[in-house]
Protein backbone atom coordinates (compact mmCIF):
# COMPACT_ATOMS: atom_id res chain seq x y z
CA UNK A 1 0.00 0.00 0.00
CA UNK A 2 2.77 2.36 0.96
CA UNK A 3 4.63 1.33 -1.96
CA UNK A 4 1.52 2.24 -4.60
CA UNK A 5 1.47 5.48 -2.80
CA UNK A 6 5.06 6.37 -3.03
CA UNK A 7 5.13 5.57 -6.82
CA UNK A 8 2.40 7.84 -7.15
CA UNK A 9 3.79 10.38 -5.66
CA UNK A 10 7.20 9.67 -7.62
CA UNK A 11 5.01 10.27 -10.86
CA UNK A 12 3.67 13.33 -9.35
CA UNK A 13 6.97 14.67 -8.75
CA UNK A 14 7.80 14.07 -12.23
CA UNK A 15 4.58 15.26 -13.55
CA UNK A 16 5.30 18.45 -11.81
CA UNK A 17 9.23 18.99 -12.64
CA UNK A 18 8.03 18.01 -16.49
CA UNK A 19 5.23 20.78 -16.47
CA UNK A 20 7.59 23.43 -15.46
CA UNK A 21 10.40 23.14 -17.30
CA UNK A 22 8.57 21.97 -20.77
CA UNK A 23 6.37 25.38 -20.45
CA UNK A 24 9.21 27.72 -19.89
CA UNK A 25 11.08 29.51 -22.84
CA UNK A 26 14.26 28.46 -23.40
CA UNK A 27 15.07 31.40 -25.69
CA UNK A 28 15.04 33.80 -22.43
CA UNK A 29 17.28 34.12 -20.61
CA UNK A 30 17.81 36.08 -17.49
CA UNK A 31 20.38 38.74 -17.28
CA UNK A 32 22.98 39.31 -14.88
CA UNK A 33 22.89 42.75 -15.04
CA UNK A 34 19.55 43.71 -13.86
CA UNK A 35 19.57 45.33 -10.73
CA UNK A 36 23.12 47.10 -11.22
CA UNK A 37 24.03 50.41 -12.70
CA UNK A 38 23.80 50.31 -16.36
CA UNK A 39 27.43 49.28 -17.69
CA UNK A 40 29.23 52.48 -18.88
CA UNK A 41 29.62 52.79 -22.60
CA UNK A 42 30.67 55.38 -25.07
CA UNK A 43 29.75 55.15 -28.71
CA UNK A 44 29.50 57.71 -31.27
CA UNK A 45 25.58 59.00 -31.83
CA UNK A 46 23.59 57.56 -34.92
CA UNK A 47 22.79 61.17 -35.63
CA UNK A 48 25.89 62.30 -36.06
CA UNK A 49 29.85 60.34 -35.60
CA UNK A 50 31.14 63.86 -34.07
CA UNK A 51 28.54 63.69 -30.94
CA UNK A 52 29.12 60.97 -28.67
CA UNK A 53 26.54 59.33 -26.41
CA UNK A 54 27.55 58.13 -22.90
CA UNK A 55 25.33 55.90 -20.94
CA UNK A 56 26.35 57.10 -17.37
CA UNK A 57 24.24 60.50 -18.50
CA UNK A 58 21.00 57.94 -18.61
CA UNK A 59 19.93 59.11 -15.37
CA UNK A 60 17.74 61.58 -13.55
CA UNK A 61 14.69 60.02 -14.93
CA UNK A 62 13.40 56.44 -15.69
CA UNK A 63 14.04 55.49 -19.02
CA UNK A 64 13.92 52.94 -21.67
CA UNK A 65 17.22 51.82 -23.00
CA UNK A 66 15.95 49.83 -26.45
CA UNK A 67 17.85 47.86 -28.80
CA UNK A 68 17.18 48.35 -32.60
CA UNK A 69 18.05 47.58 -35.97
CA UNK A 70 16.62 48.62 -39.20
CA UNK A 71 17.16 44.78 -40.46
CA UNK A 72 15.16 43.10 -37.22
CA UNK A 73 11.71 43.11 -38.83
CA UNK A 74 10.94 42.33 -34.83
CA UNK A 75 11.25 45.32 -34.50
CA UNK A 76 8.57 47.08 -36.22
CA UNK A 77 6.30 44.73 -34.00
CA UNK A 78 7.05 47.13 -30.75
CA UNK A 79 7.57 50.42 -33.10
CA UNK A 80 4.16 51.39 -33.18
CA UNK A 81 3.68 51.16 -29.00
CA UNK A 82 7.62 52.64 -28.93
CA UNK A 83 6.31 55.83 -30.42
CA UNK A 84 3.56 56.18 -28.20
CA UNK A 85 5.20 55.85 -25.45
CA UNK A 86 8.35 57.94 -26.37
CA UNK A 87 5.84 60.71 -25.45
CA UNK A 88 5.43 59.97 -21.74
CA UNK A 89 8.94 58.41 -21.36
CA UNK A 90 12.73 59.10 -22.01
CA UNK A 91 13.07 56.64 -24.47
CA UNK A 92 17.15 55.77 -25.78
CA UNK A 93 17.84 53.59 -28.60
CA UNK A 94 20.97 51.44 -29.29
CA UNK A 95 21.44 50.95 -32.63
CA UNK A 96 22.45 47.44 -33.21
CA UNK A 97 25.20 45.93 -36.01
CA UNK A 98 23.87 48.29 -38.50
CA UNK A 99 24.28 51.07 -41.21
CA UNK A 100 24.13 54.74 -40.30
CA UNK A 101 22.09 55.32 -43.70
CA UNK A 102 19.45 52.21 -43.20
CA UNK A 103 19.32 53.50 -39.85
CA UNK A 104 18.72 56.36 -40.27
CA UNK A 105 16.55 55.56 -43.50
CA UNK A 106 14.78 53.25 -41.46
CA UNK A 107 13.69 56.30 -38.75
CA UNK A 108 12.60 58.73 -40.83
CA UNK A 109 9.93 55.98 -42.57
CA UNK A 110 8.69 54.67 -39.58
CA UNK A 111 9.41 57.72 -37.07
CA UNK A 112 12.06 58.59 -34.86
CA UNK A 113 10.67 57.63 -31.19
CA UNK A 114 14.55 57.77 -29.68
CA UNK A 115 15.81 61.28 -27.79
CA UNK A 116 19.50 59.44 -29.33
CA UNK A 117 20.11 56.54 -30.61
CA UNK A 118 23.84 55.03 -30.27
CA UNK A 119 25.75 53.83 -32.86
CA UNK A 120 26.91 50.08 -31.96
CA UNK A 121 28.18 49.16 -36.07
CA UNK A 122 30.60 45.96 -34.45
CA UNK A 123 27.93 45.30 -31.41
CA UNK A 124 30.04 46.02 -28.75
CA UNK A 125 28.31 48.23 -26.97
CA UNK A 126 25.36 45.18 -26.86
CA UNK A 127 28.19 42.78 -25.37
CA UNK A 128 28.24 45.19 -22.77
CA UNK A 129 24.99 44.92 -21.96
CA UNK A 130 24.35 41.15 -22.53
CA UNK A 131 22.02 41.26 -25.85
CA UNK A 132 21.72 38.59 -27.62
CA UNK A 133 18.50 38.90 -29.38
CA UNK A 134 17.26 42.09 -31.12
CA UNK A 135 15.09 44.09 -30.04
CA UNK A 136 15.79 44.31 -26.18
CA UNK A 137 14.74 46.63 -23.45
CA UNK A 138 15.97 47.51 -20.57
CA UNK A 139 14.52 49.36 -17.59
CA UNK A 140 16.99 51.65 -15.89
CA UNK A 141 15.57 53.63 -12.85
CA UNK A 142 16.85 57.17 -12.22
CA UNK A 143 20.01 56.31 -10.64
CA UNK A 144 20.71 54.39 -13.80
CA UNK A 145 19.66 51.00 -12.41
CA UNK A 146 19.07 48.41 -14.81
CA UNK A 147 15.26 47.16 -12.99
CA UNK A 148 14.36 44.78 -16.20
CA UNK A 149 14.99 44.06 -19.36
CA UNK A 150 12.26 42.75 -22.16
CA UNK A 151 13.70 40.51 -24.64
CA UNK A 152 11.76 40.16 -27.39
CA UNK A 153 9.03 42.67 -29.29
CA UNK A 154 7.70 44.88 -26.02
CA UNK A 155 3.64 44.44 -26.28
CA UNK A 156 1.41 46.49 -24.04
CA UNK A 157 0.66 43.72 -21.79
CA UNK A 158 4.47 43.49 -20.87
CA UNK A 159 5.04 47.22 -20.69
CA UNK A 160 2.06 47.66 -18.13
CA UNK A 161 2.83 44.99 -15.95
CA UNK A 162 6.67 44.89 -16.03
CA UNK A 163 7.52 48.32 -16.79
CA UNK A 164 4.98 50.59 -15.66
CA UNK A 165 4.62 48.94 -12.55
CA UNK A 166 7.79 48.93 -11.40
CA UNK A 167 7.49 52.62 -12.10
CA UNK A 168 4.39 53.35 -10.35
CA UNK A 169 6.25 51.17 -7.78
CA UNK A 170 9.29 53.04 -8.02
CA UNK A 171 7.61 56.33 -7.13
CA UNK A 172 6.46 57.59 -3.65
CA UNK B 1 50.09 44.47 -26.33
CA UNK B 2 51.82 41.28 -25.50
CA UNK B 3 51.26 39.58 -28.26
CA UNK B 4 52.99 42.94 -30.26
CA UNK B 5 55.64 42.62 -28.13
CA UNK B 6 55.85 38.80 -28.44
CA UNK B 7 56.11 39.52 -32.30
CA UNK B 8 58.74 42.06 -31.99
CA UNK B 9 60.89 39.78 -30.44
CA UNK B 10 60.15 36.75 -33.03
CA UNK B 11 61.22 39.88 -35.30
CA UNK B 12 64.55 40.46 -33.60
CA UNK B 13 65.59 36.28 -32.96
CA UNK B 14 63.44 34.71 -35.46
CA UNK B 15 63.46 32.05 -33.28
CA UNK B 16 60.99 28.91 -33.47
CA UNK B 17 60.14 29.67 -29.56
CA UNK B 18 58.41 32.78 -30.64
CA UNK B 19 55.85 30.77 -33.00
CA UNK B 20 55.72 28.59 -29.82
CA UNK B 21 54.31 31.80 -28.27
CA UNK B 22 51.81 32.33 -31.02
CA UNK B 23 50.48 28.58 -30.67
CA UNK B 24 49.72 28.79 -27.28
CA UNK B 25 47.56 31.49 -27.54
CA UNK B 26 45.95 30.21 -30.72
CA UNK B 27 44.93 26.89 -28.58
CA UNK B 28 43.98 28.96 -25.63
CA UNK B 29 41.52 30.68 -28.05
CA UNK B 30 40.37 27.51 -29.62
CA UNK B 31 39.68 25.86 -25.75
CA UNK B 32 37.80 28.97 -24.80
CA UNK B 33 35.74 28.86 -27.66
CA UNK B 34 34.72 25.20 -26.57
CA UNK B 35 33.98 26.23 -23.18
CA UNK B 36 31.38 29.09 -24.02
CA UNK B 37 28.05 28.48 -25.35
CA UNK B 38 26.33 30.33 -28.11
CA UNK B 39 23.62 32.43 -26.53
CA UNK B 40 21.31 32.42 -30.13
CA UNK B 41 21.80 29.39 -31.59
CA UNK B 42 21.56 27.42 -27.59
CA UNK B 43 22.92 23.89 -28.33
CA UNK B 44 26.51 25.14 -30.30
CA UNK B 45 29.77 26.13 -28.63
CA UNK B 46 31.18 29.35 -29.61
CA UNK B 47 33.11 27.66 -32.00
CA UNK B 48 30.64 25.58 -33.60
CA UNK B 49 27.99 28.81 -34.07
CA UNK B 50 27.65 30.65 -37.24
CA UNK B 51 25.29 33.36 -35.42
CA UNK B 52 26.64 36.75 -35.69
CA UNK B 53 26.45 36.90 -31.95
CA UNK B 54 29.22 33.91 -31.80
CA UNK B 55 30.90 36.14 -34.36
CA UNK B 56 31.14 38.95 -31.76
CA UNK B 57 31.44 36.78 -28.92
CA UNK B 58 34.55 35.27 -30.63
CA UNK B 59 36.12 38.63 -31.45
CA UNK B 60 35.64 39.60 -28.13
CA UNK B 61 37.91 36.66 -26.81
CA UNK B 62 40.46 37.22 -29.02
CA UNK B 63 40.57 40.40 -28.15
CA UNK B 64 40.90 39.87 -24.15
CA UNK B 65 43.70 37.40 -24.78
CA UNK B 66 45.26 39.97 -26.46
CA UNK B 67 45.20 41.88 -23.43
CA UNK B 68 47.12 39.58 -21.33
CA UNK B 69 43.54 38.17 -19.80
CA UNK B 70 43.95 34.75 -17.88
CA UNK B 71 41.28 32.48 -19.23
CA UNK B 72 39.39 32.97 -15.61
CA UNK B 73 38.87 36.65 -16.52
CA UNK B 74 37.89 35.95 -19.86
CA UNK B 75 34.89 33.85 -18.56
CA UNK B 76 34.38 35.90 -15.81
CA UNK B 77 33.95 39.19 -18.17
CA UNK B 78 31.38 37.17 -20.48
CA UNK B 79 29.59 35.54 -17.23
CA UNK B 80 28.94 39.26 -16.12
CA UNK B 81 27.30 39.92 -19.31
CA UNK B 82 25.78 36.89 -20.28
CA UNK B 83 25.26 35.02 -16.82
CA UNK B 84 25.78 31.04 -16.10
CA UNK B 85 24.13 30.42 -19.16
CA UNK B 86 27.13 31.19 -21.41
CA UNK B 87 29.43 28.49 -19.39
CA UNK B 88 28.45 24.95 -20.62
CA UNK B 89 30.03 23.95 -17.34
CA UNK B 90 27.80 25.56 -14.61
CA UNK B 91 29.42 26.65 -12.02
CA UNK B 92 29.56 24.88 -8.53
CA UNK B 93 27.26 26.87 -6.10
CA UNK B 94 25.00 26.81 -3.37
CA UNK B 95 21.92 27.68 -6.36
CA UNK B 96 23.37 24.56 -8.34
CA UNK B 97 24.04 22.81 -5.56
CA UNK B 98 20.39 20.29 -6.66
CA UNK B 99 21.81 20.16 -10.31
CA UNK B 100 25.42 18.80 -9.49
CA UNK B 101 24.07 17.15 -6.10
CA UNK B 102 21.47 14.85 -8.48
CA UNK B 103 22.92 12.04 -10.16
CA UNK B 104 24.76 10.94 -6.96
CA UNK B 105 22.15 11.41 -5.00
CA UNK B 106 20.49 9.15 -7.29
CA UNK B 107 23.15 6.71 -7.93
CA UNK B 108 23.50 6.19 -4.14
CA UNK B 109 19.61 5.61 -3.82
CA UNK B 110 19.63 3.24 -6.74
CA UNK B 111 22.44 1.14 -5.16
CA UNK B 112 20.34 1.04 -1.87
CA UNK B 113 17.37 -0.40 -3.21
CA UNK B 114 19.52 -2.53 -5.46
CA UNK B 115 21.71 -3.86 -2.43
CA UNK B 116 18.07 -3.98 0.28
CA UNK B 117 16.76 -6.74 -2.40
CA UNK B 118 19.91 -8.49 -3.11
CA UNK B 119 19.79 -8.95 0.86
CA UNK B 120 16.30 -9.79 0.89
CA UNK B 121 16.36 -12.58 -2.21
CA UNK B 122 19.54 -13.78 0.11
CA UNK B 123 17.60 -14.14 3.21
CA UNK B 124 14.90 -15.93 1.54
CA UNK B 125 16.93 -18.29 -0.24
CA UNK B 126 18.93 -19.55 2.71
CA UNK B 127 16.54 -19.36 5.63
CA UNK B 128 15.47 -21.76 7.82
CA UNK B 129 12.26 -23.33 6.63
CA UNK B 130 9.04 -22.59 8.31
CA UNK B 131 7.11 -25.36 10.35
CA UNK B 132 4.63 -26.07 7.63
CA UNK B 133 7.37 -26.35 4.96
CA UNK B 134 9.72 -28.71 7.45
CA UNK B 135 6.12 -31.23 8.14
CA UNK B 136 6.24 -31.53 4.06
CA UNK B 137 10.24 -31.87 3.98
CA UNK B 138 9.53 -35.15 6.43
CA UNK B 139 6.93 -36.49 4.96
CA UNK B 140 8.80 -36.47 1.27
CA UNK B 141 11.29 -38.01 2.86
CA UNK B 142 9.46 -40.33 4.28
CA UNK B 143 7.97 -41.55 1.23
CA UNK B 144 10.90 -41.57 -0.58
CA UNK B 145 12.32 -44.01 2.14
CA UNK B 146 9.42 -46.45 1.81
Amino acid sequence: MIRGWLAVAVFAGLVAMLAFGLTRDPSRVSSPLIGLPVPAFQAERLASADEHFDSTALRGEWSLLNVWASWCTTCLEEHELLMRLSQQLALYGINHRDTRDEARNWLQVYGNPYRASAFDEYGEVGIELGVYKVPETFLLDPDGVIRYKHVGALDEEAYQEQILARIREGRP
Amino acid sequence: MKRATAWGFCLLFAGSACLAVDEAADERYRNLLYELRCLVCQNQSLADSDAELAGDLRRRVQDLIDQGMSDKEIIAHLQARYGDFILYRPPLAWRTAALWASPFVLLALTAWLLLRRIRRGHARASGSLSDVERERLKDVLKRGSD
